[in-house]
């Protein structure tokens, strides 16, 4: 029998978001066939909660899901003390989802001091830097998970992977989510003409798409293999970014009509430049609905 | 070469400029403004095809020439509100020196709009004074200096104020020089567009 790499699923102040997305992975019962759970949360495995904490068993990757506190306990021991403890011994970590990489949602819980492994939102922390180049972060909320499986194959194959500044693997995170979007022509001729789950218009402008400058696969590598947000028509809300999440997910912050943030690498004078021109178009295809006659 | 072919370009410019804000622009004809700066009429084609393509590059050479003034001001390290008296100045200034210009914007591209419909659609041929203009809201706002509000109600308000003083002054009826009224203007203006 060929070896399986033995992974530890250690779940911190989560809601189990992650785990639901990475039950959806298609092909799990190959992915089982190279990979095994010493312990997960959901998923039955050999050991208990309590022979983690309480002893040392043996395995090759360490997987966080959710914030980290020194106060949040599992089986009456510190999250800390057992990351601690399991670091030592494996191959590779990865903080899987945004929580885990950047504090996401649960930073704002009642726990203190609570953040991400390596990051509070963008600011690098002090705790576990002696583990930054063991780390591996796969961000989003939840994570896409052709992205975790293709990142642990890439462990497995001992593969390089090039990471961005937040540790993100750049093969998956170095595009925007705009990239590949279906709307990508509203986009360029400005038109928005958007309701949730209309097929037309693109959501920048008005309804918060925060895609242009949000890195992620989601629009290239489709979620259930077949669709994105963008796509369907719900704006991007930015869940891979350290500032997830931020208020108001569904406006688009302008100051006097302006776009506060604007796509990755475009300067103010440039985007406006090239709006005002693109503004003058108007395309009776674009504007109008796709299946009207 | 391609700089000779420019500077001409900018001579007929300025030479159709001075004749329509002296004579009016449908009494002005290329052969009237070959004339003036005695070239063939011919040759006035090979520069621009029709009056039409002539009166949208102008207004096109007036935004570039009043965005860059512009742009010089936004990337000033100055506040808001000295931002604000710059450009009052400058466009005050503009007025002055170059009457035509201010002029061909008010009474040209702004009163015939059908010459423009074609090949300045939306705000392209102003792209560049726009622009500028957006710039200097969008960092007042966010500095905290300015209302956040509607773009077009801000720009009536900016552009209307200081288009209406140099019309004004054109038609004689104001009883001081223009400069005079720098700072009411700026304290007007500014005041309308703060956020406090
Ligand atoms: S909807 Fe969002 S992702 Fe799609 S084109 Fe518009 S900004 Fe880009
Ligand atoms: S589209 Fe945006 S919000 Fe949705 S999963 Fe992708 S990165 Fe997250």
């Amino acid at each position: 029998m060929k070896k399986k790499m033995r992974i530890l699923w250690l779940s911190a102040i989560s809601c189990n978001g992650n785990t639901h997305s990475f039950l959806n992975y298609p092909y799990m019962e190959t992915f089982l066939d190279d990979f095994e759970f010493i312990y997960h949360p959901v998923i039955d495995s050999k050991y208990l909660l309590q022979d983690i904490v309480s002893k040392l068993i043996s395995c090759d990757i360490l997987l966080i899901e959710g914030a980290i506190s020194r106060e949040f306990k599992r089986a009456d021991v510190s999250i800390v003390d057992i990351i601690e403890k399991y670091s030592k011994i494996v191959q590779k970590i990865v903080t899987v989802g945004t929580c885990a990489t950047f504090g996401g949602i649960f930073r704002e819980s009642g726990y203190k001091n609570t953040s991400g492994l390596h990051f509070d939102q963008e600011k690098q922390i002090e705790n576990f830097k002696y583990l930054l180049d063991k780390t591996i972060s796969i961000s989003g909320c939840p994570i896409h998970p052709e992205v975790l499986v293709n990142t642990l194959y890439a462990i497995k194959k001992s593969t390089t992977l090039r990471l961005d500044g937040f540790l993100r693997p750049k093969a998956f995170y170095a595009y925007t989510v705009h990239n590949g979007c279906t709307r990508n022509e509203y986009f360029e001729y400005k038109v928005d003409n958007h309701k949730f789950g209309e097929l037309e218009g693109c959501m920048y402008y008005e309804h918060g798409c925060q895609a242009p400058f949000t890195h992620g696969s989601c629009n290239k590598i489709l979620w259930n293999e077949v669709n994105s947000k963008t796509r369907a028509g719900l704006p991007c809300m930015g869940c891979t970014e350290p500032s997830f999440p931020r208020q108001n997910l569904f406006s688009t912050k302008k100051n006097m009509s302006i776009p506060e943030n604007l796509p990755v690498g475009v300067s103010k004078r440039a985007y406006l430049t090239l709006a005002g021109i693109t503004k003058a178009f108007k395309i009776d295809r674009l504007e109008k609905k796709l299946f009207d006659d | 070469m391609l700089d000779k072919k420019k500077l001409k370009k900018e001579q007929i410019i300025q030479c159709a400029l001075e004749l329509f804000a002296s004579r009016g622009f449908y009494s002005t004809t290329i052969p009237d403004i070959a004339k003036s700066l005695k070239m063939s009429v011919g040759n006035m084609y090979n520069y621009f095809k029709s009056k039409d393509i002539l009166a949208s590059e102008i207004i096109k050479y007036i935004s570039i020439y009043l965005g860059e003034k512009l742009k010089e001001i936004n990337e000033e390290d100055i506040s808001t509100k000295e931002k604000t008296r710059k450009i009052v100045e400058m466009y005050f200034k503009t007025a002055s020196l170059k009457p035509e210009m201010i002029d061909y914007f008010l009474r040209i591209y702004l009163s015939n709009r059908e010459v423009f419909k074609d090949s300045c659609e939306g705000m392209l041929c102003v792209n560049e004074f726009v622009t500028e203009i957006m710039i200097y809201f969008e960092e007042g706002v966010k500095c905290g200096d300015l209302r956040e509000q509607d773009f077009f109600s801000a720009f009536g308000l900016f552009m209307g104020y200081l288009g209406g003083m140099v019309f004004l002054k054109g038609e004689n009826i104001l009883p001081k020089d223009l400069n005079d009224y720098v700072e009411d203007i700026t304290f007007n203006i500014y005041k309308a567009l703060s956020a406090e």
